[in-house]
């Protein structure tokens, strides 16, 4: 770089997050800093989608290596019109957190959904994120906004998943805005390659009576940060969200959560829970902030794991900050470990130790997804056949059903 | 078919079965009374193959294996079976499900065919007609919110299922009124069979009232100290416990008189 441009941009310049960073505590960045990677996918319009990866007849906008591919995406079928734009533009971020910021300035464009003033969504609209390997070492960065007017619902299901295994370095921004008494129901399942890293921030804000219903299950990618950040704005504003991170080999999975209460009688219920197996390493953040004036608030926050090894490690940190009056607040958080009895149970009447161990698990994890509408595709990563060591992605589970 | 000689069982660093010994052949029901503290729920167990429970010496033999050395699904798919005297809720898990796959992974071990959910269901109506029992059961996951009744039935019920060779009944009784009890007893007798052992481990001889034993015996402090026919449970009931605690001093009193120290 030029003796000017680095005076001119020595103030500018970035760096990453490291230990003393509160929110990056738990999670280490060394493995990135010393790894340079062109920006953006040069061939991401070309690069070939398996056909089986993409299911069909659904409503959706793919993504592959971070770039939008209108020829594989078709949002019709949601059944609402749904206006899809894309800028291209480069954003100022005043995010102090630089992976954001980095989404910020580098994404090559910006896809909006917008869904109109009182419309509803008939069928799910599908975000897919395909990771596809190149040649290269890439970073890639996806920019995508979902805008819901008044009253207006719709359901989106997020999924990130490879045609085969890369390691790439994904950044991914969600900024969803609901208007007054709108319902979006968020459906997240993270199946990225094992060896991949993926950064996903989402980041929403609700007006009055909307309602968002979060589920998301993290089981891919060697390092995968979900930071989700959810401000109840106005009056009557609810939040629901279950989560199951699933872990093994040397997986880091941190999982951060930030809701504020900024009105009256807004309401959070979030519950999730953790698993880590093998030499993997499990970060959760909890934090639930209530402002002045949030008066008649209630909250709820939940996290309770699992180790399933001797070697694994979660981390989980809770935290309340209120500042109003007249609410209601509760948090908690466990770490344990399978129920030795009912492992014994299990194998007393057969069932050979790794499968015991499977059942046991997935039920776990399974309880955060009662009665949700993509119950199966969300505990589909972890699938029955999943022993300690071997969680294939194809397997599924095989009880009969409910 | 069973063969215990001599078994000494450890349990967290105490030993609570000192030199228990019991044969049992196939067809017969046996009953297991005693004290509390006796050692009644560690036979069971070491039986089933739990962990924590450290056999220092004495063998048991299955069908002329080694019975210890195996593990604890090897040993379901032989053919063994406890009903548990507390049986653990498992939220989470459906019982069909669980069901399934047991008597799937017990079938693939001794290389029979597997069930498929439709042959299984099947049969496990049909298990369920006989026992009386509602399909409610199906669909609710293992034992979970079951009154103590719903889950010593459900213990009779998998056990019905699995149709195991030698069923360890662990105070199947405690904590039943006379009419659940009545119930699992007569599960229980619907099993009987010239191929099937019982061996019926119960604090209280009213049980035995209902499921009729071919012999009984008594656990004391870690050994069977008196074997007999059904009589000796009445005997039992009429007399309490206490007799044997007075028969062991008597018997510790000789001991000293005619050598050295006493026996444990």
């Amino acid at each position: 770089m030029s003796r000017f441009l680095e005076s001119q941009t020595r103030h500018a310049v970035l760096a990453l997050p490291s230990a003393r960073d509160e929110a990056w505590r738990y999670t280490s960045l060394k493995s990135l800093e010393q790894r340079a990677l062109v920006v953006g996918d040069r061939d991401a319009a070309t690069r070939e989608v398996p056909a089986a990866l993409l299911e069909s007849g659904v409503a959706r906008i793919v993504f592959v290596n971070g770039a939008y591919r209108a020829d594989l995406s078709d949002a019709s079928a949601t059944g609402v019109e749904l206006a899809v734009s894309r800028r291209a533009a480069s954003e100022a971020s005043t995010a102090a957190d630089t992976i954001v910021r980095l989404n910020a300035l580098l994404a090559s464009e910006h896809v909006t959904i917008h869904v109109a003033t009182g419309a509803r969504g008939v069928k799910p609209l599908h975000l897919v994120h395909v990771g596809v390997p190149a040649t290269e070492g890439l970073a890639w960065y996806a920019r995508i906004s979902v805008e819901l007017g008044a009253g207006a619902t719709l359901a989106v299901v997020e999924r990130f998943l490879a045609a085969a295994p890369h390691d790439h370095v994904g950044n991914v921004s969600n900024r969803l805005q609901l208007g007054a008494g709108a319902e979006l129901a968020w459906t997240r399942v993270q199946g990225e390659s094992e060896t991949a890293t993926l950064f996903t921030h989402t980041d929403a804000a609700l007006e009055a009576n909307a309602r968002l219903e979060h589920a998301s299950i993290d089981t891919g990618a060697v390092l995968a940060r979900h930071a989700f950040e959810v401000e109840l704005a106005a009056p009557g504003a609810v939040l629901r969200s279950r989560g199951v991170f699933a872990l093994r080999g040397r997986q880091h999975g941190d999982t951060q959560l930030a809701v504020v209460h900024a009105a009256r009688d807004t309401h959070c219920d979030i519950a999730y829970r953790g698993l880590a197996d093998g030499r993997s390493r499990g970060v959760f953040g909890g934090t639930i902030t209530m402002r002045p004036g949030a008066d008649g608030a209630d909250a709820r926050l939940e996290n309770k794991n699992l180790l399933l090894s001797p070697h694994a490690e979660i981390d989980t940190k809770p935290v309340l900050e209120i500042h109003a009056d007249e609410v209601k607040a509760s948090h908690g958080a466990t770490v344990g470990q399978l129920d030795e009895r009912a492992l014994f149970y299990l194998r007393s009447r057969g069932i050979a130790e790794p499968e015991a161990r499977s059942m046991l698990t997935y039920a776990f994890a399974a309880a955060m997804f009662d009665n949700h509408p993509e119950r199966d595709r969300l505990l589909a990563p972890l699938g029955v056949g999943r022993t300690s060591e071997a969680w294939p992605a194809d397997a599924s589970p095989d009880g009969p059903a409910r | 078919m069973l063969k215990i000689d001599n078994l000494h069982v450890r349990v967290a660093g105490r030993e609570i079965l000192k030199g228990l010994s019991l044969e049992v052949a196939a067809g017969e029901v046996h009953a297991i009374m005693g004290p509390n503290g006796a050692g009644k729920s560690t036979l069971g167990y070491v039986l089933a193959g739990r962990e924590g429970y450290e056999v220092t010496e004495g063998t048991v033999s299955y069908d002329g294996r080694d019975l210890l050395a195996m593990e604890p699904d090897e040993r379901a798919a032989a053919g063994v079976f406890l009903a548990f005297q507390y049986p653990v809720e498992i939220p989470g898990v459906n019982n069909t499900y669980f069901l399934r796959a047991a008597l799937n992974a017990q079938r693939k071990r001794r290389g029979e065919p597997e069930l498929d959910s439709i042959a299984f269901l099947k049969l496990v109506r049909e298990k369920l007609r006989v026992l009386h029992i509602s399909d409610e059961l199906l669909h609710r996951a293992v034992n979970e919110g079951f009154s103590g009744g719903e889950k010593k039935r459900n213990e009779i019920f998998q056990m019905a299922v699995l149709e195991p060779r030698l069923a360890i009944l662990d105070e199947t009784d405690s904590g039943l009124d006379i009419d659940a009890l009545k119930l699992v007893a007569d599960g229980v007798n619907k099993l009987r069979d010239p191929k099937r052992a019982f061996v019926v481990i119960t604090h209280y001889q009213r049980l035995l009232d209902y499921i009729v034993p071919d012999r009984v015996h008594v656990l004391s402090d870690g050994r069977i100290v008196e074997s007999g026919d059904k009589d000796l449970a009445l005997k039992l009931e009429e007399q309490g416990y206490a007799w044997l605690r007075e028969r062991r001093a008597e018997e510790r009193a000789a001991f000293a008189a005619s050598s050295g120290p006493a026996p444990l």
